[in-house]
């Protein structure tokens, strides 16, 4: 389970957090949902320990991670896989080798196995046969895929999906909603994940999360958000501008 | 949070006090990374792919500039050291005049300059792309050390490269002035090469060998931090860039003289 406690963040005089508070329960799918800037991104770095909080704290099955560092960090880290906002491929290596690079540096398997494991990996994102290419020769859409399979390929006790699908087509966004559904069922990682993609994620999120304005201002199944009372809510699901009153 | 404003006299000496407080944090910032950086040198698993790829990066894609650049000093060194030295008579000291400007001083850090130029900068800038994009990042959260994988290859392979870098840019040196002293305004090459073994020791070749060591070091050491400390987007990369030249230049030439000073 992943617990956050009053988490606070400001950038200069900018805060973004201001106390959140959220838990993750182990095996579920959560997702985040929220304005644009709003610090979504922000509140998963400080889950993954690329950031760390001015006040609150993250409880990663009880170890508080927000104030480990280097090996004991490294040791929770292990449990992770991560598929950042803008893919962060290795432009050096071809997508395949991305894929292969943590089997290949952190599980150090022998190397018929990852060749294995890649092309498994690859075939599920659907992307038989485009290993060979590299980061940028690949779409937006490849892209992002081949981020999907280089966090999952290590198969990871928890995953962060940081947008996976915001700019591929309809098609597409539910492919990968349905591949991760597919992976969520066969391995029982516990995701937590920040999308756009409404209403779509209403069907593969176990709970739904709104953040506004540095909280989580409602949190619950996905019914639940859907038939919210929630002025925030009610809006943003819509997709009414803020400032207007009305809904 | 609430801060009272400061009285107006205060005001420069705060700014003072917190520039002064900034610099000393980077320095802090700035060693704390090479040192982190040779902790992941010395501890295993050592990343030899890394390392080779680094020697090609540094090394190899620096070695036409260094031919071009040392064939041109030397027959420089060669026609301005004939031009004073035939005022004197003393012509015949061509050939050590020559070897020693470049193995002492010019070979060194005329190399690093060059090499700081062509391969630094791209260092600098492949790493500040790799932060901006949240590679590094991704390394992190993989659990893997980015110091292994970025810094420290980049340092030793400039600790092997730059001595070999300046070897080369001293052998087609010497062989410039040769062009010129011997081929073209007519001295004997036995003259040449004969008084040049005379004079030139040991030691001079070493205090040069020194030199080009440090230099490997200082300029791996500032492009890839500066690309690891970028600031924002292709702005950030573009002065991290410029940065890392400048500020490598300008240690190379202070690092030079106090080299020059304590090395007999
Ligand atoms: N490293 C940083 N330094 C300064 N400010 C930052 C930094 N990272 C994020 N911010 C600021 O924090 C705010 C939240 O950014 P964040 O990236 O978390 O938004 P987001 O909710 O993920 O938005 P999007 O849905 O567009 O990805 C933004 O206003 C941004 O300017
Ligand atoms: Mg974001």
């Amino acid at each position: 389970m992943i617990l956050v406690q009053g988490l606070t963040k400001s950038f200069g005089r900018q805060p973004v957090l201001r106390g959140l508070d959220l838990e993750v329960p182990t095996g579920s799918i959560t997702v985040i949902i929220g304005r644009s800037g709003g610090g979504k991104s922000v509140f998963l770095k400080h889950l993954i320990g690329l950031l760390r909080p001015d006040a609150g704290r993250v409880l990663v099955d009880g170890a508080q991670i927000t104030g480990l560092r280097g090996r004991a960090l490294d040791d929770v880290r292990r449990r992770y896989g991560v598929v950042f906002q803008g893919g962060a491929l290795f432009d050096s290596m071809s997508c395949a080798d991305n894929v292969a690079f943590p089997l290949r540096e952190r599980l150090r398997l022998p190397r018929p196995e990852i060749t294995k494991r890649v092309e498994a990996a690859l075939v599920a994102v659907g992307l038989e046969g485009m290993g060979a290419k590299n980061p940028a020769e690949v779409s937006g859409g490849m892209r992002k895929r081949v981020a999907i399979a280089r966090a999952l390929v290590t198969e990871p006790e928890i995953v962060f999906f940081d947008e996976p699908t915001t700019g591929l087509d309809p098609v597409l966004v539910n492919t990968i909603h349905h591949l991760i559904l597919d992976l969520h069922r066969r391995y029982r990682f516990t995701a937590v994940m920040v999308s756009h993609e409404i209403p779509e994620i209403f069907e593969i999120a176990d709970t739904v999360a709104m953040l506004h304005e540095g909280r989580i201002v409602e949190v619950g199944p996905p019914a639940a958000i859907q038939a919210s009372q929630n002025r925030v809510v009610r809006q943003f699901i819509r997709g009414v501008p803020e400032n207007s009153e009305g809904a | 949070m609430t801060e009272r404003p400061l009285p107006l006299p205060l005001r420069p000496l705060d700014a003072l006090g917190g520039w002064t407080l900034e610099v000393v944090e980077s320095l802090g910032r700035f060693g704390t990374f090479l040192a982190e950086a040779l902790v992941a040198l010395v501890s295993p698993p050592f990343k030899l792919s890394a390392f080779l790829d680094r020697i090609h990066y540094i090394g190899y894609r620096s070695l036409l500039i260094i031919l071009l650049t040392g064939s041109f000093t030397g027959m420089v060194l060669g026609l301005q050291v004939y031009l004073t030295l035939v005022r004197f008579g003393s012509e015949a000291y061509l050939g050590p005049a020559v070897a020693l400007s470049l193995i002492r001083e010019l070979g060194p850090v005329l190399s690093a300059l060059m090499v700081t130029g062509r391969a630094g900068s791209a260092l600098t800038a492949e790493i500040g792309i790799m932060r901006i994009t949240e590679q590094i990042d991704a390394l992190t959260v993989m659990a893997l050390n980015p110091m292994r994988y970025l810094v420290a290859p980049s340092i030793l392979a400039g600790l092997v490269t730059f001595p070999l870098m300046t070897a080369l840019f001293n052998t087609v040196g010497i062989f410039g002035g040769y062009l010129v002293g011997v081929e073209l305004l007519g001295l004997s090459q036995g003259t040449y090469f004969g008084e040049m073994q005379t004079f030139v020791d040991m030691k001079d070749i070493m205090t040069g060998f020194w030199k080009s060591l440090s230099f490997g070091v200082i300029v791996t050491w500032v492009c890839t931090y500066k690309g690891f400390h970028v600031g924002h987007g292709a702005e950030g990369v573009a002065r991290a860039t410029t940065d890392a030249v400048v500020l490598s230049s300008v240690l190379i030439l202070v690092w030079d003289y106090f080299m020059g000073s304590i090395l007999p």
